[in-house]
């Protein structure tokens, strides 16, 4: 009994989700009620979880570890679901789309990354991945008459799918080849010379790579981006992220750290790969989601580039890295869904043309998160990637912070594109006007943390530096 | 008479998962041709999953594979809903049909 005390966020939302499923089918209207009720519930989470915040045990036969990496990584979670019910309300209202099952999605795979970052064990982690991507392929085709929304889907499922098998496939190998499914163990019995166990490692960080969208397993990213409900899509960026890479963090570092020699050749392969890809490829984008899908895979990229130094500081910076670029996610895409005329979403960047004189306060914050997401100092974003390359460089890998530094210059290209979209193009008609006060609270909020960060960073610093301690 | 050793049942698995990933690769008929080959990854690493777990003589592998068994019948049930919403707006499901999303 007293090891469940450490899981009370999951058991929490557990039972608030069983609960409004079934409650959910005796309301009439249910979906305002509901939301209200989800929101409340992660707010209440997320006490639930600093409650044993600065615990460092393992539970269940040392099969699940609640510590402040895994900690720190729900309370962003939590915060990314939060901001992404509350700005999407509106969306969701205009475009029909007020089911109640959304929510129930939304907080499964809430719990399938909480069981994601903390668990410590390959049929945890198994499992975790699973309840979140079951949840997502639903929830990305969740607008079942619309012929974009269900092809996202199908290739949602068909190409994740393929990677749970290659994740699976690399767990048998890896469980047949140490005798056990606890990382603990794997960690004591791995050896180097053994092929299968190098096999079982690659494909493990294949399916990883998959569910993160890192080069080159990323293809399904752009179309499942673009075929979505942009709040979808919204969720696809933030969340899933965060999940994918403190799991990614916690099986190299836990179970595979014997073999770092091996994977960092690899991790260093995919985090270049992405970087260049999400820099180049996006230039010729005019959708702006697709854009977007570009622009995180390129931040994955820079994410992974912390966690193949292989070392602490490292993992801080990614902590860092991944925090910033929820909280930047979160503003553009609350930004995105503005651009709205008569009820009509439009997704194409030429028709932000005037927006600088039509909407000149959102015309600014899309511009500041946009110079942030380039990285241009003073903003957040210049921070995020400056920690990166120092531990890279730190590190001594040179060449991986060089041809980063470069696709960064370039990846500025196609933001300043929009920029120039915005504020030099020739006028278009207005959009409408904006009635939610939960858009424009979270825009305010985010712009506002964005803008501001380097007056006190040393908070977020300390407490990511304090939560990569972990693996020491 | 041969004995039948661990190499041979990892061999099988290898042999199933590999036309599981090339029939995902190089079919260009049918989804559900997908959904069986997927299936057949599956099946390949519960062979792996069991015969590791009689080895080994460890009840582990086991576990795994029910809640592999367990997990796919609900990621069969998803894609073939996901399938049916997209058969009602396209009218089909072959596969070379799912090309509205590029760029």
């Amino acid at each position: 009994m007293l090891e469940l005390q450490n899981i009370f966020p999951e058991i929490f939302l557990t039972l608030l989700l069983l609960f409004l499923l079934v409650f959910g089918v005796f309301l009439k209207d249910p979906f305002t009620l509901i939301k209200k009720i989800t929101i409340s519930g992660m707010l209440v989470c997320i006490p639930l979880v600093y409650l044993n915040f600065d615990n460092q045990i393992l539970i269940f036969d040392k099969n699940y570890s609640i510590n402040i990496f895994s900690n720190l990584l729900k309370i962003i979670i939590l915060l990314s679901c939060i901001f992404c019910l509350v700005f999407t309300g509106q969306y969701l209202k205009r475009i029909n789309l007020e089911k109640f099952e959304y929510m129930i999605l939304i907080l499964s795979s809430t719990i399938g990354m909480f069981v994601m970052v903390s668990a410590n064990n390959l049929i945890g982690l198994y499992l975790g991945i699973e309840l979140q991507s079951l949840s997502l392929y639903v929830l990305s085709s969740i607008d079942r008459k619309s012929l974009k929304s269900s092809e996202s889907g199908v290739k949602y499922f068909v190409l994740g799918a393929l990677s749970s098998g290659l994740f699976l496939y690399g767990c048998s190998l890896i469980y047949g080849f140490t005798g056990s499914a606890n990382y603990l163990i794997i960690n004591e019995n791995f050896s180097i010379d053994n092929l299968g166990l190098i096999f079982g490692l690659v494909f493990i960080i294949v399916g990883l790579a998959f569910k993160i969208s890192a080069v080159p397993f990323h293809m399904w990213t752009p179309d499942v981006y673009e075929g979505s409900p942009t709040s979808v899509t919204a969720f696809f960026a933030l969340a899933p992220k965060v999940a994918g890479i403190g799991a990614f963090i916690q099986i190299l570092f836990v179970a595979f750290n014997e073999a770092f020699v091996e994977w960092k050749s690899i991790i260093i392969f995919i985090s270049v790969a992405s970087m260049l890809l999400g820099s180049v490829a996006a230039i010729g984008q005019s959708n702006i989601k697709r854009l977007m899908a570009y622009s995180s895979i390129g931040h994955m990229g820079y994410a992974l580039a912390g966690v193949a130094t292989g070392v602490t500081v490292g993992i801080s910076a990614t902590l860092t890295y991944i925090f910033i670029y929820v909280i930047m996610n979160i503003s553009a895409f609350t930004c995105i869904l503005f651009f709205s005329r008569h009820k009509v979403y439009s997704e194409d960047i030429r028709d932000l043309g005037g927006l600088s004189k039509n909407h000149p306060i959102i015309a600014a914050c899309f511009c500041l998160i946009l110079f942030s997401l380039a990285g241009i100092p003073p903003l957040a974003g210049f921070f995020a990637k400056f920690y990166i390359f120092k531990a890279v460089i730190e590190s001594e890998m040179y060449i991986l912070a060089i041809i980063g530094l470069l696709s960064t210059v370039v990846s500025a290209f196609y933001y300043l594109r929009v920029i120039k979209i915005m504020y030099f193009e020739e006028e278009k008609e207005k959009f409408d006007e904006i009635s939610g006060l939960g858009m424009k609270l979270s825009l305010a909020i985010t712009s506002f943390l964005i803008l501001f960060y380097f007056i006190s960073p040393s908070y977020l610093l300390n407490l990511t530096d304090i939560a990569s301690k972990v693996f020491n | 008479m041969t004995e039948i050793t661990l190499g041979h049942y990892l061999l099988l698995a290898a042999i199933i998962f590999t036309i599981g990933i090339v029939g995902i690769f190089l079919n260009r008929k049918n989804v559900i041709v997908l959904l069986m080959s997927i299936e057949l990854i599956l099946i390949a690493v519960n062979i792996n999953l069991v015969a590791f777990s009689v080895y080994l003589q460890d009840i582990v592998g086991q576990v795994f594979t029910m809640f592999v068994l367990t997990v796919a019948a609900g990621e069969a049930a998803i894609g073939l809903a996901i399938l049916v919403v997209f058969f009602r707006n396209k009218g089909s499901i072959h596969v070379e049909d799912i090309n509205t999303l590029k760029g």
